[in-house]
């Protein structure tokens, strides 16, 4: 597995992959580029945080690692974050804590 | 080029890393008194482990028989209440035929806490002298057995820490050392392309079956090892943890199955399998990292790597842990904590294999006796609970 840096912040990691990694956090409004194309975040995202390399169709599986690690649960358009919110697994439901894991004041 | 390390030579034969005494409570009834005994030596010296559960247990009985008769460790005092149902006198025998030092103290027979306490003391005492006269001997790359473990992942887990742990254990199974990666249970969604890199289609149907156990028994408990912080990390989904985790197994062929205190005999890397087998019995299969830590030092690791995202602390008893960090934020922010930095991957500061060729020599070092930092801030964790497994058939062994 050879990744691919797609411009300064996004790395691919496998050529089957229709999402790609966050290679840093990037803030609100931060800019990506896919292929010569624009996209803003909507919100502050940790490295690491998917996003979709092109449209992907509700039922679509998510490709990561050139392998599938989910569906899409509805339409993701380019540039968007893929999380919780929009792909679940094919085999055991993830669980989350309700505010995430962050500790109360 | 590395000096050779210099390792502990055992009168079974077995080499190890470390000089430990370790001293085992047989019910919790017993803890205190054996961690009393335990916290009047210094920690690099002696060390607690044991077992809760006052019911009997094979699985339990066979962790403590394989982590007593380690390389790491070169005797053992038991420290039994006395009316508990684990089966103190096999584990007695199977110390005593390996040659090590061991006692078993009643606390009931010996007269309660104060008496058990001098009395193991006493013991342990003129054991570590003892001790001191284990012989050393040259220890090469191909005599070490390392384990690798995952815990507190996050996205960044399966792009730098998990793929260059996994060039370093190409790079170990092709100097014949043996390298062990494990919980079946974080495979799930990889149990193909495993098949596929078994030495023989025998063992590949078996990794199909042990994952496809993992599975159903993940399911029954409604539950799958996925934590939430992995999602504050940017992991969606069990089996995109198990990608990520895969990566830690390298390209190597896999050459064999095991379960908790199977020993692999020849060089080469193995798949342990964590998941009890029958039906869902005593609740989920690893409680936490360090149940799984335990087993791969039943299994014989010298040695474990630990690839962390988030940041885990932790480290073991017996065998000295390595931490990988995955993430370069995390990295900053508890470097104390951390061994290596696989995180300048993304930064673009090493490339995969340079970390995969660092972690080498990290084990080298470690090998030769310099001290991992969860070793030197003191981690000595130790979990064991219930379990149930069958023995293995000839097919997870090739020839």
């Amino acid at each position: 597995m050879v990744p691919t840096q797609l411009d300064s912040l996004l790395i691919q990691l496998h050529p089957d992959d229709n999402i790609a990694c966050l290679a840093r956090t990037v803030e609100r409004g931060g800019t990506l580029t896919i292929e010569g194309q624009e996209f803003n975040l909507k919100m502050t995202l940790g490295l690491g945080h998917k996003i979709a390399l092109r449209d992907i169709s509700m039922g679509e599986k998510i490709i990561k690692f050139g392998a599938p690690i989910g569906s899409a649960v509805e339409r993701i358009s380019t540039g968007e974050h893929v999380h919780l919110h929009n792909i679940k697994s094919d085999y055991l439901p993830t669980y989350t804590l309700e505010e995430g894991s962050k500790y109360g004041d | 080029m590395e000096t050779e390390p210099q390792g502990y030579l055992r009168t079974d034969g077995r080499k190890g890393i470390r000089n430990y005494l370790v001293v085992v409570y047989l019910v919790e009834c017993a803890r205190h008194v054996a961690e009393k005994i335990v916290r009047s030596y210094p920690e690099s010296v002696v060390q607690l482990i044991g077992f809760s559960g006052c019911f009997p247990n094979d699985y339990s009985n066979r962790m403590l028989r394989r982590l007593c008769t380690h390389p790491n460790v070169g005797g053992a005092l038991l420290v039994s209440l006395g009316c508990e149902g684990f089966d103190r006198n096999s584990l007695q025998k199977a110390i005593a035929d390996s040659g090590r030092p061991v006692k078993t103290l009643g606390i009931q027979t010996t007269g309660g806490t104060r008496k058990t306490v001098e009395a193991g003391q006493y013991w342990v005492g003129e054991t570590l002298e003892i001790l001191q006269e284990v012989p050393r001997c040259p220890l090469s790359v191909d005599e070490l057995v390392v384990g690798t473990i995952c815990g507190g992942s996050d996205a960044t887990s399966g792009i730098t820490a998990n793929p260059a742990i996994g060039h370093c254990f190409d790079i170990l199974a092709k100097k014949s050392a043996r390298v062990i990666f494990e919980e079946t249970g974080e495979l799930i969604g990889c149990e193909n392309f495993m098949a596929e890199r078994a030495v023989t289609t025998e063992l590949g149907d078996e990794i199909r079956k042990t994952v496809e156990k993992a599975a159903r028994y993940y399911t029954t408990l409604g539950h799958g090892s996925f934590a939430p912080g992995n999602a504050d990390g940017g992991l969606t989904t069990l089996e995109e943890k198990s990608m990520g985790a895969y990566a830690k197994s390298g390209n190597s062929p896999i050459s064999g199955l095991l379960k908790p205190g199977d020993i692999p005999e020849k060089g080469g890397l193995y798949l342990l399998d964590v998941i009890p087998d029958g039906e869902v019995r005593f609740g989920f299969p690893n409680i936490n990292d360090n149940a799984e830590i335990a087993e791969l030092i039943a299994c014989g690791s010298h040695i474990i790597l630990f690839a962390t995202g988030r940041g885990s602390v932790v480290g073991s008893v017996i065998s000295p842990v390595i931490k990988v960090c995955a993430n370069p934020e995390t990295y900053r922010q508890m470097e104390e904590d951390m061994d290596i930095d696989a995180g300048k991957i993304l930064e673009g500061r090493a490339t995969l294999d340079e970390v995969g060729e660092e972690i080498v020599r990290k084990i080298i070092q470690s090998a030769s006796g310099k001290p991992t930092t969860s070793e030197a801030l003191g981690h000595q964790e130790f979990v064991l609970t219930y379990k149930t497994f069958e023995p293995l058939g000839p097919a997870c062994f090739p020839a």
